[in-house]
């Protein structure tokens, strides 16, 4: 029973990753209704981009806050210098173009700073959390976070103008025209908040599986994961489909034999076709009814 | 009610050109999209006439590398046949590729097959398989199905390293094919021998897939990708279609496997990654989506592209080919034989 | 006889490649109703989205002396012009207050835009029962209000509207044209409608305008308009 529970713990622990990335997921889907592909390795790169102000001698929360910041501001650059002249290209060109970004960033963070590991430092300590032995200091803080930015994303949708300006430019466009919202600046604006995110999440994944161009891509899927699971009009079903998704890993890791590491990605993703079969819009999505 | 009065009032938009993928140059009395039939002939004949020629005047590497632009070429039309006709998403299609091609190399292995017999026994069993996916994927809208089409991608490689499975695959390291020699003693070498083979199977796939499209059947497929409600309402078996298409595209995608496991020599679970499965989306877009002669600019995207983006610089290749991936898709939208069918239909009509 | 508000002169437009409107030439004045009538697919639709930048479309068209054409849509709201388009436009996810406050999105004077929203479920006691549902629920008559609301909520000089009675049961159809009648004379603005449905129209009418496939064939006050032999077997059925 320790053990199970032990597992379960872990599995949140981890699931905090996964949540943290499904969350990035939802974020830039509710902009501009399309699944960034490259969203792993923007955040990547953006860890990557903290880890040199540190070396550099930057203290840690400025690097942090500073990354914050650049990320923000490519997001909105390479929406502006990417997708935007793609505006009227078919639906697949622009996955064609998701797919380009991958390499790219996956690439250059190779060629600059090489592929070996690097250790990320983590602001919560090593340490287990207060000292209880149940979950490391780290692993709470970044469920915090994570809780944190929920609930600020969540203030700011709800209760502002830009934010109720961008949902209706997500949902409705030409009415969100109609009513003098800049749409193609809101899109712009959802990339710089998805590429910030996603900074942050990296920033956070990093010191536990330790920072090196690949890092990403297995999170990235499992995000996936957690974001379909719970619904990708969902940022709050996200955050659970995330957690959800790191228990299942770690207990089929635990206690089904057959399963070792490889595995563990398949049976995840096994589990989004599972979720899918019976909600095809997430555990907590909107069912989009459409009128004939 | 409201939506649709909008588009079929007073306001039909016409469709730009990246948007309707228009069938390839095709069978008999047509003149397609503008185009000349006698043009089309004459740009086939010519075509065929290269084909033939260049295994006898090019080096073996070459020949190789050919007939695996065809090879490729023949995968994406398996996918184009799903996601350019049908409007259904994959990005799973190496899981197909796999299956064709360890099929073939366990039934040469084990059961001693000779290569030709093992073609049609691949296109069967990757047909069950499509069919049967195709029956869950019903479920699930475009983005979500890419998703579980990719989640089978990733999971193939790791279930094909699988132990208890090790006896049969070979496990990480794989099997070994052997490549089957010229029959009737012709003066060809393997490489030729196999180019021919796959040219002979691609073209006779090719003519399939576009007497496939232009059936009934083909327009019941087409109709459901452009209006699912109005195909349902119209009496077109939905399931029925939509899944006959998974396993008819799956099939495809074996039998390119097949050949790429003698043509390679070699089958191993790292060949098939979702690396695989994301390049035949890539090509199939470059080559033009609905476009049946644009499954070979894919193939040779896919061949060629990485190669030069390596020469361009060793440590940047990836960052290199995603530049090329970029500007290819901001000239062409609508893929190689999008620009093409767009230069061409300006000509024809210039010349009247 | 009022300012001319809106200048139309030699409006065309294309969807893609095809033409649907051959060079128009109309006024509308400051205050009042001025409607175009047409069968379906006459181009009245497309006369109003082209005069709000949603398609392609060229001509000398000026608001309160301000050139339109080739102005993105969301720069011609901000001159003043609230488009009540086909389909009511509803945010559908959002509940009713959000789609008012959505239709002030150009504002900045919080107060008074809080004042507007009162002023609204003033005049629509139904949107004020509603204000926290989510406008998809609501009926066709609740989200046709709405719509007019949130054009309001602009405080537009020029409202543009589409077709409102459509799909909606007579009885709706009477409430919604008492109520845009209030409007014109409350609020005195300057309307410019679209209708199928001609005998309302010409009751609420000034001026009319009657197209044809693309052009204009018949023009004056909307009495006169109204009284015309060709017009009342054509449209008025009688």
């Amino acid at each position: 029973m320790d053990l199970f529970l032990h597992q379960i713990l872990a599995g949140l622990a981890t699931g905090g990753i996964y949540a943290c990335m499904a969350l990035a997921i939802v974020m830039i889907y509710q902009a501009i209704h399309h699944l960034n592909f490259a969203q792993g390795e923007m955040a990547m790169f953006s860890t990557f981009v903290a880890w040199q102000l540190i070396e550099w001698g930057v203290p840690y929360w400025g690097a942090f806050f500073l990354t914050i910041a650049l990320s923000f501001v490519a997001g909105v650059v390479i929406e502006r210098a990417v997708f935007k002249p793609l505006d009227r290209a078919p639906v697949l060109a622009h996955i064609v173009a998701f797919i380009a970004l991958f390499a790219i960033f996956n690439s250059l963070a190779g060629f600059i700073w090489d592929f070996t590991i690097k250790s990320f430092p983590t602001p919560f300590g090593q340490q287990s959390l207060l000292g209880s032995g149940l979950i490391g200091a780290h692993d709470a803080g970044m469920i915090g976070v994570t809780l944190v930015l929920l609930v600020l994303l969540f203030l700011f949708f709800r209760h502002t103008r830009i934010g109720l300006a961008m949902r209706a430019a997500a949902t409705n466009p030409e009415s969100a025209r109609l009513v003098g919202v800049r749409v193609s600046w809101m899109i712009a604006l959802g990339w710089g908040m998805a590429a910030a995110i996603g900074a942050v999440a990296g920033m956070l994944i990093a010191p536990v599986v330790f920072l090196e161009p690949n890092m990403m891509l297995a999170i990235l899927i499992y995000g996936f994961a957690g974001a379909v699971v719970g619904g990708l009009t969902s940022p709050g079903g996200a955050v659970i489909g995330g957690f959800a998704v790191g228990v299942v890993e770690n207990l089929a890791g635990t206690y089904i034999p057959v399963v070792g590491p490889e595995l563990k990605l398949a049976i995840a993703l096994a589990l989004i076709v599972t979720v899918l079969m019976f909600k095809p819009t997430g555990l907590f999505g909107a069912r989009i009814v459409t009128r004939v | 009610m409201t939506m649709d009065r909008t588009v079929d009032s007073e306001s039909a938009p016409a469709k730009a050109p990246a948007d309707s993928p228009e069938t390839a140059p095709a069978s008999a009395a047509q003149a397609v999209g503008g185009i000349p039939v006698s043009w089309q002939r004459t740009a086939l004949l010519i075509g065929l006439l290269i084909a033939v020629i260049l295994p006898f005047v090019v080096k073996n590497f070459t020949i190789f590398q050919l007939t695996t632009v065809m090879i490729y070429a023949i995968a994406i039309l398996g996918l184009n046949l799903l996601t350019g006709f049908n409007g259904q998403f994959s990005l799973g299609h190496s899981t197909f590729v796999a299956i064709g091609a360890y099929t073939t190399a366990i039934l040469m292995e084990f059961a001693g097959f000779s290569f030709y017999w093992t073609l049609p026994v691949a296109a069967c069993i990757c047909f069950i398989f499509g069919f049967l996916f195709g029956l869950p994927a019903l479920r699930l809208e475009s983005i979500y199905l890419a998703l579980a089409t990719f989640a089978l991608a990733v999971a193939t490689p790791q279930v094909l390293k699988l132990s208890p499975l090790e006896h049969w695959t070979g496990g990480v390291q794989g099997l070994f094919v052997l490549k089957p020699e010229a029959p009737f003693g012709l003066p060809l070498n393997s490489d030729q021998w196999m180019y021919f083979v796959t040219l002979g199977i691609g073209l006779a796939l090719a003519v399939a897939a576009i007497n496939l499209v232009n059936s009934r059947t083909g327009r019941a497929m087409k109709a459901i990708r452009d209006n699912p409600i109005a195909a349902r309402a119209m009496g077109i078996n939905i399931a029925l279609y939509k899944t006959t298409t998974f396993g008819v595209s799956a099939a495809y995608a074996g039998i390119a496997g097949s050949l790429s496991a003698v043509v390679v020599s070699f089958v191993a679970p790292d060949s098939f990654t979702f690396v695989l499965a994301i390049g035949l989306f890539v090509g199939l877009v470059i080559g033009g989506v609905g476009s049946i002669p644009g499954v070979l600019f894919g193939g040779l995207f896919l061949v060629f592209v990485p190669n030069i983006a390596e020469e361009v610089s060793k440590g940047l290749a990836g960052a290199v080919y995603g530049v090329i991936l970029l500007l290819v898709i901001y000239l062409m939208p609508a893929g190689a034989a999008g620009l093409i069918r767009g230069a061409l239909m300006k000509l024809a009509t210039r010349r009247r | 006889m009022s300012e001319t508000l809106l200048k139309v002169r030699g409006l065309q437009a294309w969807y893609g490649r095809i033409q649907a409107l051959y060079g128009l030439d109309f006024d509308v004045p400051e205050s009042g109703v001025t409607t175009l009538l047409g069968a379906n697919g006459a181009g009245k639709t497309t006369t109003l989205r082209a005069l709000c930048g949603m398609i392609h479309a060229a001509g000398d068209v000026t608001l309160g002396g301000a050139p339109v054409i080739g102005k993105a849509t969301e720069d011609i709201v901000r001159l003043g012009v609230a488009h009540v388009p086909e389909g009511r436009g509803t945010f559908t996810a959002m509940t009713v207050e959000e789609n008012l406050q959505l239709g002030a999105m150009t504002r900045r004077d919080a107060r008074a835009i809080a004042e507007d929203i009162e002023r609204t479920y003033a005049y629509f006691p139904r949107l004020a029962e509603r204000r926290g549902q989510q406008a998809g629920t609501l009926s066709g008559g609740e989200q046709q209000m709405l719509a007019i609301s949130r054009a309001m909520m602009l405080r537009p000089r020029l409202m543009l509207l589409d077709e409102p009675s459509f799909g909606l049961a007579p009885l709706i159809v009477e409430e919604l044209f008492g109520i845009l009648g209030r409007l014109k004379d409350e609020e005195g603005l300057s309307m410019l409608l679209v209708e199928q449905n001609a005998a309302l129209a010409l009751e609420i009418a000034d001026e009319a305008y009657l197209i044809e496939t693309g052009r204009l064939v018949m023009s004056g006050p909307a009495r006169e308009i109204g009284s015309d032999e060709n017009v009342r077997r054509a449209y008025l059925g009688y």
